[in-house]
Order: C-alpha cells, then structure tokens, then sequence
C-alpha cells in the first residue's frame, strides 16, 4: 500500500533514533517496519520470548518490569516518546529479558527484527548505522543500571 | 552577612521538628542572633554548623525559604552521633548554630536564561531554597526545569511540596525512582537519562546539580552531552568539615576547601577531581 507505506517512511525519518539517515538507508529500514498501537496494560512483549522485534515509542510509556518473586512486577525502567524498547533483538539468542507494558495508550513503530538484521548483513554500511544509534544506548543503559545496583542512594548521608 | 565570632556557635531554640522521611526530619530553628531579622538572612547554597551540646558539630546546609528570615530550616538525615542528636531534638530544645557559610546558587547569573535543577536523593534539601527562589522570581527566567531521583516511591523528600509545584504550568517538574513496585505510576529509572527528555535550550541554560557524587557524575556527563556548557553548570559538594572557616584544611578537596570555595562550585572547576576516589 503506497499510502501506508509512505507515512512508515515518514514517521521513520522523522523520529529522533534515525536522525542522520541517508533516503536510501530510510527506505530499508521501512520495509521492515509497522504501525502498532497498544491500550494501557497490554504487553509489547514477555520475558522469555523470542525477540523478534523491537519498538520506537511516538505516543504514551512503557514500564520494562521483571517479576520479582514475591513483589510481583518490579519496574526498573520507563521509556517515553522518543526512545526505543527493546535490545534483545541485536544478540543471539534473541530472546526478551523483561516485559514491556503500555502504561497509557502507546503508539509505537515495530521494526520486525529479522529483517532487519538480514538487511545490515546484506548492507554494511546501514549495518554500521543502526550499531551507531545502538550501541551508545547500550551503553546509556549499562550506565544507568550501575547506578541502579549501586543503590547510590541507600547508604549515603544525602539519600 | 555580620558575625560577632564565627568560630562561637550561638544558642538557639528549635521552633518546629518534622519527620520527613524515617530517618529524615526537619528542624526550623531561631536564626542567629547577629543575623537580619527583615531581610534574606542566607544565600540559597549555603550551610551552617549545627551543634548537638554535648555530641558535636556538623555542616548542615539550609532548606528553607530565603524570604522567610524568622526562621532557619535545616533537613537532616540521621547518619552518625551528631546528625541523630540533632534529628531527635524538639521544640524549644536548644542547639548551637555558627553561619552562614559557602557559596551560592548561581541564581542571579542564571537570570534570563533556562534553569536546570537536577537533584538526587537528600540532595534536594539544599536545592530548595533555590527554587523557592527561583519560584518567587519565575519571570526572571526562561524554563525552569526540576529533575528529581531517588530509590523509591517511599523515599521521595518533600512530596506534597513536589506535588504542588508539578502543578504549576511554568514549571516542568519530572520525578523518577530507581525502582518501583505496585501502584507509582511515574518515571523509573535514573535521573540522569531525565535530563535527554527534558526541554531546555543546552546554549542558554544554567544547571544546578546536588546528590550523591556519583549521581552527580553522571549527571554531569548527560549535561555534557546534552551540551549544556561546564561552566553553566553548578554542583555541590560535601566532605567532613571542623572550622568551616578556611583554617584547618578538614574539608580539602584537590587544591580547594569546600567551607571557603564551595559547596557550591562551577563544575570546570570541580571536574577535574570528581573521578578520584579519595583526595
Ligand atoms: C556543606 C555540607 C552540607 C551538608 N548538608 C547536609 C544536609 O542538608 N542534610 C544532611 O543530612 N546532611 C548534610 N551534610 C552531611 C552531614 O554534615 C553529615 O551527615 C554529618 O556530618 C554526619 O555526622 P554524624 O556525626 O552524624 O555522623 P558520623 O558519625 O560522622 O558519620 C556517620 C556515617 O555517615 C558517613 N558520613 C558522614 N559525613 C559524610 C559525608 N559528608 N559524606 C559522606 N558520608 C558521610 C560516615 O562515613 C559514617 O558512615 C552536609 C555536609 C556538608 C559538608
Ligand atoms: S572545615 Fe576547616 S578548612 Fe574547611
């Protein structure tokens, strides 16, 4: 459907995580991408699961919760318009480590993970793109949770 | 600031102690005598010595209003001998108080261009004078931003103070825990990554930072990235403290004394010795 698949183009290009892509890098990108729309307390995804795709918020928040025996769901991080859910999809074996779950009515693009990992091994260069836009979130990640299990405010005097 | 001898703590009397937190309280005590009683009394920023008789003296910064000069207001978690002595102390108890003393928010500096406010755990104690200023002053500025994080829903300091100013349309206050179970329905995660989502123009804004130091590390680093310029930003320190007055070397950090040169200092300055563990 060229509608809907020019408005993918557009939302791709316009959202924050692929600023700087080339048309043509946009354009493979698309074609693995959807719209997807999630009402509060639906699940993007679960635990355990394969990781097959990976989410770029435009509308609404996400809670990334692990379910901590005997406390329920342990939430250790919110994302928001603008941000990406979802890491598990680069490395093997593919598989989500937490839930993700709508926490208001969410609006998201779907990036099937595949064929997007099939698409960066045909192309490098759009291979090194998408590791340029990942791995400082990796990295913002690993960041902050050393902060988190430092629990920097439990013993100092100013927590 | 007048001071008849600042190494002679004055007595005064606690007017009111409240429990904020388990371990937190807050005491609103006499300003020193020698202190105006119709004028701000105290730079947001700043700090006294509080002495327990009997126990010792610590640092405490200030955590009230700057325009309420009746009275001084301290927030003060219970860590050791002297802050617990302080902590358990009522109305009308007597405590020894010498200050003011340090630097201060940069607020007069900040004027015209966006605020920052970037707070961790009890580090939101010696921010709040600064935005009961800034509040008082709001049209002085373009965007005021809070960015406050702490472990968890239950150990947020001055909620309702919180609650009230997040109600307000000039200014964007943004709460998050570390982790949250059950029913908080607010940020999680950690202060820091706050600060990408937040509007504020990086080449005209001015942030103040106070938490944990290495909360304030990382702070730093997400303002740098964010391309807020160091010299625009502003962060607090701690360290042990005994004359508070520049004399004994107690609170040396690299070639500075935190009672003579901060707490409060401009982050180029305080950079290049924040990674080392112990100075
Ligand atoms: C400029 C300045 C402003 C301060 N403002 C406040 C404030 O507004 N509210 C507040 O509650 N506290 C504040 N503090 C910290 C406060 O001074 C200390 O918590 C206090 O000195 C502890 O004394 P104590 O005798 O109760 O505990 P101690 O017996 O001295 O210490 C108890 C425990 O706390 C740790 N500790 C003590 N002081 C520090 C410190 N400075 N940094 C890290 N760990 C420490 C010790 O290692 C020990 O484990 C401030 C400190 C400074 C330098
Ligand atoms: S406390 Fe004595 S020099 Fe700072």
């Amino acid at each position: 459907m060229p509608t809907a698949m020019r408005r993918i183009d557009q939302i791709v290009r316009e959202h924050r995580f692929f600023a700087g892509l080339t048309d043509a890098d946009v354009d493979l990108i698309s074609g693995c991408a959807r719209n997807v729309a999630f009402a509060a307390g639906d699940y993007l995804c679960r635990e355990g699961q394969p990781a097959d795709r990976f989410f770029l918020l435009r509308h609404g928040r996400v809670a990334l919760e692990i379910a901590a025996p005997g406390h329920g769901a342990l939430t250790f991080q919110t994302l928001a318009e603008g941000e990406i859910v979802g890491v598990s999809w680069l490395v093997a074996p593919y598989r989500w480590q937490h839930d993700a779950r709508a926490l208001e009515p969410t609006r998201a693009i779907a990036m099937d993970a595949k064929c997007l990992r099939g698409k960066c091994d045909a192309d490098h260069d759009l291979g090194y793109e998408m590791m340029q836009r990942f791995v400082p979130l990796l990295v913002q990640r690993l960041h902050a949770t050393v902060l988190q299990a430092l629990d920097i405010y439990g013993d100092a005097h100013k927590s | 600031m007048p001071m008849s001898d600042p190494m002679l703590p004055q007595v005064v009397r606690v007017l009111r102690r409240r429990r904020e937190l388990p371990e937190v309280w807050t005491l609103e005590i006499e300003p020193a005598s020698d202190a105006a009683a119709d004028a701000p009394n105290f730079e947001p920023g700043q700090f006294n010595m509080l002495t327990a008789f009997g126990v010792g003296e610590v640092p405490i910064s200030y955590s009230g209003d700057p325009q309420r000069s009746q009275r001084w207001v301290h927030t003060i978690r219970a860590v050791g001998a002297v802050s617990t002595a302080l902590t358990r102390l009522r109305a009308g108890d007597v405590l020894g108080v010498r200050g003011p003393f340090g630097s201060a928010w940069p607020l007069a500096a900040a004027e015209g261009r966006d605020v920052l406010v970037v707070a961790g755990g009890l580090g939101l104690a010696p921010l709040r004078p600064a935005i009961y200023r800034l509040l008082a002053q709001r049209r002085r500025y373009g965007r005021v931003t809070l960015l406050y994080g702490t472990r968890s829903p239950d150990d947020i300091l001055f909620r309702r103070e919180l609650e009230r100013w997040r109600r307000r349309l000039d200014v964007d206050v943004q709460v998050t825990v570390d982790h949250a179970v059950g029913d908080w329905h607010g940020h999680v995660g950690v202060v820091p990554a706050l600060i990408a989502r937040a509007d504020f123009d990086p080449a005209r804004t001015s942030a103040l930072v106070c938490g944990p130091e290495v909360m304030m590390r990382f702070t730093l680093a997400a303002l740098r990235t964010a391309g807020v310029a160091e010299t625009a930003i502003h962060l607090s320190m701690e360290r042990n403290m005994k004359c508070a007055v520049g004399l004994c070397g107690h609170c040396q950090f690299g070639p500075t004394l935190v009672c003579r040169d901060g707490a409060v200092y401009r982050s180029d300055l305080l950079a290049p010795y924040l990674p080392i563990r112990e100075l």
